[in-house]
């Protein structure tokens, strides 16, 4: 367990490090690095627009920029937006705990959503019984996550459920085929035999052995549910961090784009690290 | 092939020739205006109208199909390429290269696909011909979209080269070049050929999400995700519900394809 927690810190301060390096070649890489407006204002004096070029001087240095930079981001200072003329850190706590409110109610719907049309297709064994959740998730995978939030926008229903028919498909197809190989295992033909009730065979022959494997889905629910809420939240006009990306993006405010990157990098990193250990934890009880 | 394949075969190779057969079904061109029918309804002469800058909607959903249907097997052929070279070289070589690339892998699949997207996608030019834009959108879904199919690559190659008859191979002195073109790549070819077609659809509906966003690719040029942006007038789509072909299209061709790979691994996702 130690071991496991020993990897996952340094799998997270990798990602942290490479993410941040990352994060500033593409923020030096960007047009118009290095050059500040202020230049062009003709009333400056020689040595006004000395000290404004001394200020950038510092960020030629490529070394130097890096550990700034990667230095910035661990003490919490995430850099300046030049488009909202902002800290990114003061953007991302205001907009950050909206995303994480609806990628809540996404996941936790999109997974309970999955998990019982999956119970129910291996539960209900007579023909054609699974055809309807298997369409309803063949048509939620098909369709763009912008155009299942359009849809959410025509009828009125808020934009965070539109995250869990994103989340839904991937988590049903998992789930129906791991409970699948489980419900056709000999214990559970052993116990269905011996007239154990069809709810205890499901819970605790089926389900029970099954959710170390379905808890591994959180790490890759979370992932899809950051990539989902960008066209969702532009969409549906929700001041996230998605959409505060996607202005980013329009915008070419790299600085502010890749530090939302790297976070959502990091946090979709934890999710799985935490599941990693519950699963670890979980383990050796059984 | 079950049945219901077959059809998916069917309707994806007849829209796949309509998507090519484009300039001999519509007279117009994906850019043409007819500016004395603006906004049209359906008609013998414009089968599903006309858009707001007088174009013919029927031209531009075919002209847009034969753009996704073929730029996205092309940035799948890509991403499966530098998936091979990389994941295949790591299953093959072993070691401190494969520990590397396992740890790239690891590391490039928990940034979220559409972050980094759009992340790339800022970097480069925004105000480019509707040319070079489907080109970028196209290469960097192609070079962007590698890592999975690497994960899945590197797995299968080193599976193989653990397997009898490679580590006899070996034992009996085959050279490296050999050992990898006679018997690694023709029995890696159906991993290589899944990882492909499970991009394609994938591809598609990126492109789609990106089009919508208004990221994609560049007007006048179409393609069915910048058709989609005309979604986002509620009260145009309700007066002209045939606005909403390209998504019934992309749905069902992106079924198609999923149909055609349908398989019952518990892989996930």
């Amino acid at each position: 367990m130690a071991g496991l927690l020993l990897r996952q810190a340094r799998r997270i301060l990798l990602t942290a490090l490479l993410g941040g390096l990352l994060g500033a070649t593409l923020v030096r890489l960007s047009p118009g690095f290095g050059v500040d407006e202020r230049e062009l204002d003709s009333r400056l004096s020689a040595e006004s627009l000395t000290a404004i070029r001394a200020e950038h001087a510092q960020d030629n240095n490529i070394v130097m920029f890096y550990a700034r930079y990667v230095g910035g981001l661990a003490r919490g200072d995430f850099g300046f937006s030049r488009s909202l003329n902002r800290p990114v850190a003061e953007l991302l706590k205001e907009r950050l705990p909206l995303t994480l409110l609806s990628l809540g109610y996404g996941v936790l719907g999109g997974t309970a959503l999955g998990l019982l049309l999956a119970l129910v297709s291996v539960w209900w064994r007579a023909p054609g019984a699974g055809m309807m959740p298997a369409l309803l998730s063949g048509l939620c995978l098909a369709t763009p996550a912008a155009v299942v939030a359009l849809i959410f926008l025509w009828i009125g229903a808020p934009g965070r459920w539109a995250i869990a028919l994103v989340v839904f498909p991937h988590v049903y197809r998992y789930a129906k085929n791991l409970l699948v190989a489980t419900f056709q295992s000999p214990h559970v033909l052993a116990a269905e035999a011996r007239g154990l009730s069809t709810w205890r065979v499901l819970w605790a022959h089926v389900f029970t052995p099954a959710a170390p494997q379905l808890a591994a889905l959180a790490g890759i629910s979370v992932s899809l549910a950051f990539g989902a809420a960008i066209p969702i939240e532009v969409v549906s006009d929700t001041p996230g961090v998605g959409q505060l990306a996607w202005h980013a993006a329009l915008d070419r405010d790299l600085p502010l784009l890749v530090t939302i990157t790297v976070l959502v990098a990091l946090m979709t990193l934890i999710v799985n690290s935490l599941a990693d250990l519950a699963l670890a934890a979980w383990r050796p009880s059984r | 092939m079950s049945g219901k394949q077959k059809f998916a075969l069917a309707v994806t190779g007849l829209v796949a020739l309509a998507s090519l057969a484009a300039g001999l079904i519509t007279h117009a061109s994906y850019g043409d205006q007819f500016r004395e029918a603006i906004s049209a309804p359906p008609s013998s002469q414009f089968w599903l109208g006309t858009d707001e800058l007088g174009r013919d909607r029927f031209a531009r959903l075919l002209y847009g199909t034969r753009v996704s249907l073929l730029l996205a097997p092309a940035a799948g052929l890509l991403a499966t390429l530098l998936a091979a070279i990389i994941g295949g070289t790591a299953g093959y070589l072993g070691g401190w290269w494969e520990r590397a690339v396992t740890s790239g892998i690891d590391l490039f699949l928990s940034l979220p696909w559409l972050f980094l997207l759009l992340a790339v996608r800022a970097l480069l030019p925004l105000n480019t011909s509707p040319l070079v834009s489907v080109m970028i959108t196209f290469l960097l879904l192609g070079c962007l979209g590698w890592a999975s199919p690497a994960r899945i690559i590197r797995a299968g190659t080193r599976t193989l080269m653990n397997s009898d008859y490679l580590v006899q191979a070996r034992a009996s002195g085959i050279r490296p070049g050999r050992l990898f073109w006679r018997h690694l790549l023709p029995n890696l070819r159906p991993i290589l050929l899944a990882q492909f077609w499970i991009s394609v659809p994938l591809f598609i509906l990126s492109e789609a999400n990106l089009g919508l966003l208004g990221l994609g690719v560049a007007e006048p040029l179409p393609s069915w995700g910048s058709m989609l942006r005309e979604l986002e007038n509620y009260s145009a789509v309700l007066q002209n519900p045939w606005m909403l072909t390209p998504v019934v299209l992309l749905v069902v061709l992106v079924s198609c394809l999923q149909l055609l790979l349908r398989t019952e691994d518990q892989t996930p996702c």
